[in-house]
């Protein structure tokens, strides 16, 4: 039996593609997946995140804990609703999970996970909190809507009552609560908007209160190329608990600099960095997947992640190849037992409504 | 589900049809572009290649993913749809005229052995359960 969210019998009722997605019941689309792209770049777009797994972590010893849990550093977190993306490692300097951790206070961080990985984190994180004096609580109580695009936010304002005053000067990736509500300026698009958590019953209503004002409601089909042009990486995809951050485009979130000590950190300072994660962009005719095997003047590589690109009109790809290999060098793609053209790019490939490549 | 009683059909969701001058009109049913969601590309067959029965010989790939395309029955291919090169959404539009390739059948009797519209709405509906 498949798990569903509170927005469960809405999807229904809009017409959603319902597909079964590491365990849940999710909106692929709602009739057209490129159409719904292209909303979110260019208006706006709401999407279903409910999957996804808020853990409130509270006690006298969160900050000295999560300094300890995650390869990015959360002394960077000093202003309350400030966020913070990073990635949980394991001893061997392998990714257990990426995820944002939100600074309410001293006694109270808040952090969302991924869906198919939230149990597994769970029981992770139990099991490296030993002697540290904190309580990790799932809260299933909550819903998550993503309201996306340039107009993502003015719609929220028009949908909900109170949230402009409260929201109008909220900055990138810093959050405020709302009641029961929390509201966050983050997202996973590569456009402006927001994440809102709101208790499950009242989700629907929200959902309902956006659809009104003209917010389409998105699928995870769009979600994965709006996030692929945004250059964001996806557990699973691009990186696991068998990849270094330092291999997966994440050195920005590694903070190496500090004392600290945290999980991985050793295996990471020891270990020599091969690989990067390389933006591609196909020259040929084709559609770039995750698994086909990249060969470069370096050696050989592999896609993480491969799709069409709504916005370029293209195929694109994150792979996983050489280090030494530069921007704007070709490479080749085996796709059905041909050799196919590509070039390497630096990624982000779109942002803002626009074409960075 | 949009199933023409005209058409013959494969249970890998190819529809064909028989034209005046013995060649056979090859594409993939509504049935499958609706599966298969957004087409962003599609892969046809040369002109003059000999494919057989169950052979992969063109690909349609969505935003979602790539899918084969068989032959229903042996044949040399005498024609592919080259719009489609340009404009693969066609084939969500309306994938009973966005035809992929025309062949020439070996044996033309071949075809009594594919599906008709009644069949084929049987096996689409035992993929639903």
């Amino acid at each position: 039996m498949l798990k569903r969210t509170p927005l469960y019998q809405a999807h229904v009722d809009m017409g959603a593609k319902l597909v079964d997605f590491g365990g849940w019941e999710m909106p692929l689309h709602y009739g057209s997946q490129i159409n719904e792209h292209h909303s979110v770049r260019h208006d706006c777009g709401m999407f279903d995140v409910s999957h996804m797994q808020v853990l409130d972590v509270r006690g006298n010893d969160c900050r000295s804990f999560l300094r300890y849990l995650v390869a990015n550093n959360v002394d960077k977190l000093q202003e309350k609703g400030k966020a913070l993306y990073s990635a949980m490692l394991n001893p061997e300097g392998g990714v257990v999970d990426d995820l944002i951790i939100y600074y309410l206070d001293e006694s109270w961080f808040r952090i969302v996970v991924n869906a198919g990985t939230a149990e597994k984190d769970i029981a992770w994180m139990n099991q490296k909190a030993s002697g540290f004096s904190i309580e990790i609580s799932p809260r299933r109580d909550l819903a998550m809507i993503a309201v996306q695009g340039p107009n993502a936010r003015e719609k929220v304002w028009q949908a909900l009552p109170g949230s402009f005053e409260l929201t109008e000067n909220l900055r990138p990736f810093t959050s405020v609560e709302m009641g029961e509500m929390f509201i966050a300026r983050t997202g996973y698009t590569g456009e402006d908007g927001f994440e809102i958590m709101i208790p499950a019953k009242a989700a629907p209503f929200f959902w309902q209160a956006l659809a009104e004002k003209g917010v389409k409601p998105i699928g995870l089909g769009a979600r994965d190329t709006l996030r692929l042009e945004a250059g964001m990486n996806l557990y699973g995809q691009d990186m696991d608990d068998k990849v270094s951050p330092l291999e997966a485009g994440l050195a920005w979130t590694v903070d190496l600099k500090s004392e600290r000590d945290f999980v991985g950190k050793d295996a990471l300072l020891s270990k020599p960095v091969k690989y990067q994660l390389a933006g591609l962009v196909l020259l040929d005719k084709g559609v770039l997947r995750s698994h086909q095997k990249v060969s470069t003047s370096q050696g050989e590589g592999e896609i993480t992640s491969g799709s069409f690109s709504p916005t370029l009109g293209v195929s694109i790809a994150l792979a996983r190849i050489p280090k030494e290999v530069a921007v704007g060098e070709k490479v080749q793609v085996s796709i059905r037992e041909k050799e196919l053209q590509a070039k390497v790019v630096k990624y982000p490939f779109a942002r803002n409504g626009k074409s960075l490549i | 589900m949009n199933i023409p009683k005209n058409l013959k059909y494969t249970a890998s969701h190819e529809w064909a049809r028989l034209e005046g001058d013995g060649t056979l009109t090859v594409g993939i049913t509504d049935h499958a572009q609706s599966l298969l969601g957004d087409m962003v590309y599609v892969e046809t067959p040369e002109v003059g290649r000999s494919v057989r029965q169950g052979e992969e010989c063109a690909v349609v790939e969505s935003v979602k993913a790539a899918s084969d395309v068989y032959a229903p029955i042996s044949g040399e291919i005498v024609e592919k749809n080259e719009d489609l090169d340009s404009s693969p959404e066609k084939v969500n539009e309306d994938a009973f005229s966005a035809w992929l390739f025309r062949m020439r059948p070996d044996n033309v009797s071949d075809l009594d052995a594919l599906l008709d519209a009644d069949a084929y709405q049987g096996v689409v509906d035992s993929e639903a359960h």
